[in-house]
């Protein structure tokens, strides 16, 4: 098989999966930021709980988690390649941009989807059992996706150092919690609010999660669906032209 | 380029050039590597060598010009072009929270090498690089003549026609250095094509069949050690003794020869041309009935020639 085949190169993006998996999972900040955040935000929202249910919460919290994490560990891949001096190494590999891109962000739905577990998990154990649960997990895969590319696309500044992406990044991603209908639902946000809300990818996976979990939505299931799959070739195109032409300023 | 210097040349250059804001890195240079060559790329700091070692391993796109990996060009076909080349950059590093093992298998993996035989390599390249009973080791607790040797093996694991390195012995310990240039010369004797980068003149001296000195994002000079050497200057130094000495005054007045001292029982003579005046001596010697007893040409050293042609100087 030639080494530009698909099959040859989708392997090839697989080993790399394997290595950010092996590296990059257990850097602190990818515990704290994909983690800790979203159960303590969640934690913060439960105590001073305006009479919201907890499956409301709960599919709030499985919203805010996937998005975090993420979005925690596919933007700072490559400024720590960079910072450790690896990226070079790779990038000199037979393998295309796309390929690079496409063995980063499968490290980080994997990460997104497993982590995933933890707020369902909860939910169970408050007795929340979701009503759609294959929905709920081709949702959760989508938002994975979408939110890897996401990250992807953030990391695009031709940055070594990994803070500077963490710092952009949680400038975007705070923002979009309380917009997008994870704890003040979509039908409450004022005029300005509910604009905005259609422009976050979030917003979509929240309403398939709160479909899935309480069985109430404010777009239909096929809006949502094609919204975050259009968010994702959009943020998957975009990170793999813009990395191309930032990553040998990285070097 | 043509189909013919293709399947001679492991490496192609024209016109490459490169330019970062208003600096000219490599200004418009062109040259090439043959198949089983040695090829140093040498000259001071900023002169162009990385950068120029960068866009042929396709790290850095060229702003201008073209270059071929055996035929492949490295903007237009990239894959195949790095698939025959090794690559050991100058300031890369091997993933420190991965173990040696794991480093050379993620290099197996990305180069498409079968996991058997991938596995088959590493081992012999730990072994030969002696590393092999640190191999499960994590990379951070090595040393840099250890990591340097364990980016050479992940260079080699897939057997590249093609070996790029840039400063690859760079302030190590006398242990890697010797054990990196053993495997270089193996690597030659097996046909490999290296292309190597360098400041250290001795290492270039003794490894390279070609090097070109660049200066200022030029090629200033590009020719054998040997000839460089010869070619910086015009009059050659050529150090002879006879036995029985202070019988061959008759030496000085042989065609060829511009000047003749003498210095202790040593004659000094300088010439134009080498080959001939030592073909005369040999025949003064033959011919008086004397023995030569120390025939040497004192040429310069490639540290002379890099410090004329980085000067400013010509070859």
């Amino acid at each position: 098989m030639s080494p530009e085949h698909i099959i040859e190169q989708a392997k090839r993006a697989f080993a790399i999966t394997k290595k950010d998996i092996r590296i990059y999972y257990a850097k602190g900040p990818v515990v704290i930021f994909g983690l800790f955040m979203p159960l303590f935000l969640f934690l913060a929202f439960a105590a001073g709980n305006r009479g919201l249910s907890m499956p409301f919460l709960i599919s709030g919290l499985l919203a805010m988690t996937v998005f975090f994490t993420a979005t925690a560990v596919s933007p700072v891949i490559q400024p720590w390649e960079a910072q450790a001096r690896t990226l070079e190494r790779l990038i000199a590999c037979p393998i295309t941009m796309r390929t690079l891109i496409a063995g980063d962000m499968f490290a980080s739905v994997l990460f997104g989807i497993g982590i995933a577990v933890v707020p369902i998990g909860i939910g169970v154990i408050l007795g929340i059992v979701p009503l759609h649960p294959f929905l709920l997990t081709a949702g959760i895969i989508l938002a994975s996706i979408c939110f890897s590319a996401l990250g992807l696309l953030l990391s695009t500044p031709a940055t070594n150092v990994p803070s500077n992406i963490m710092m952009l990044s949680s400038l975007l991603k705070f923002p979009l919690i309380f917009i997008s209908g994870v704890f003040i639902p979509v039908e409450q946000l004022p005029f300005a609010g509910q604009a905005l809300a259609i422009c976050s990818p979030l917003t979509y996976f929240t309403d398939i999660a709160r479909y899935c979990i309480m069985g109430t939505n404010t777009f239909s299931l096929a809006v949502n669906f094609a919204a975050l799959a259009v968010f994702s070739i959009v943020f998957t195109v975009l990170a793999i032209r813009l990395h191309a032409r930032t990553v040998s300023r990285r070097i | 380029m043509k189909e013919a210097e293709h399947q001679e040349n492991a490496i192609t250059a024209s016109d490459l050039r490169k330019t970062f804001a208003d600096i000219v890195a490599v200004d418009s240079i062109s040259f090439s590597v043959k198949i089983g060559e040695i090829f140093g790329l040498l000259g001071p700091n900023g002169a162009g060598k990385t950068t120029t070692a960068r866009m042929l391993t396709g790290v850095m796109r060229p702003d201008g010009g073209a270059a071929a990996i055996f035929g492949h060009d490295i903007v237009s076909d990239p894959i195949r072009a790095k698939q025959r080349c090794g690559v050991v950059p100058e300031t890369a590093n091997a993933y420190t929270d991965l173990s040696a093992w794991q480093n050379l298998m993620l290099m197996g993996e990305l180069y498409g090498v079968p996991k058997h035989y991938a596995e088959e390599r590493a081992n012999t390249l730990l072994s030969a690089l002696g590393l092999l009973e640190r191999k499960d080791q994590l990379v951070q607790g090595f040393s840099k003549g250890m990591k340097q040797r364990l980016i050479l093996a992940m260079a080699l694991l897939h057997e590249p026609d093609l070996i790029f390195l840039d400063e690859p012995t760079s302030g190590l310990d006398v242990q890697s250095n010797h054990l990196i240039t053993g495997m270089l010369r193996e690597l030659h004797e097996s046909g490999t094509t290296i292309f190597l980068t360098t400041h250290n003149m001795e290492e270039a001296n003794r490894l390279c069949n070609r090097v070109a000195i660049m200066r200022k994002g030029k090629i200033a000079a590009i020719d054998s050690p040997e000839r460089l050497k010869m070619a910086i200057e015009r009059l050659h130094t050529i150090e002879v003794s006879f036995d029985p000495a202070g019988t061959d005054d008759n030496l000085a007045s042989l065609q060829g020869i511009e000047s003749a001292r003498r210095e202790g029982d040593k004659w000094m003579i300088t010439t134009e041309d080498v080959d001939s005046t030592i073909r005369a001596i040999c025949a003064f010697g033959a011919e008086h009935q004397l023995k030569i007893e120390v025939l040497r040409t004192l040429a310069p050293t490639l540290d002379e020639v890099f410090l004329r042609v980085t000067e400013g100087g010509t070859v």
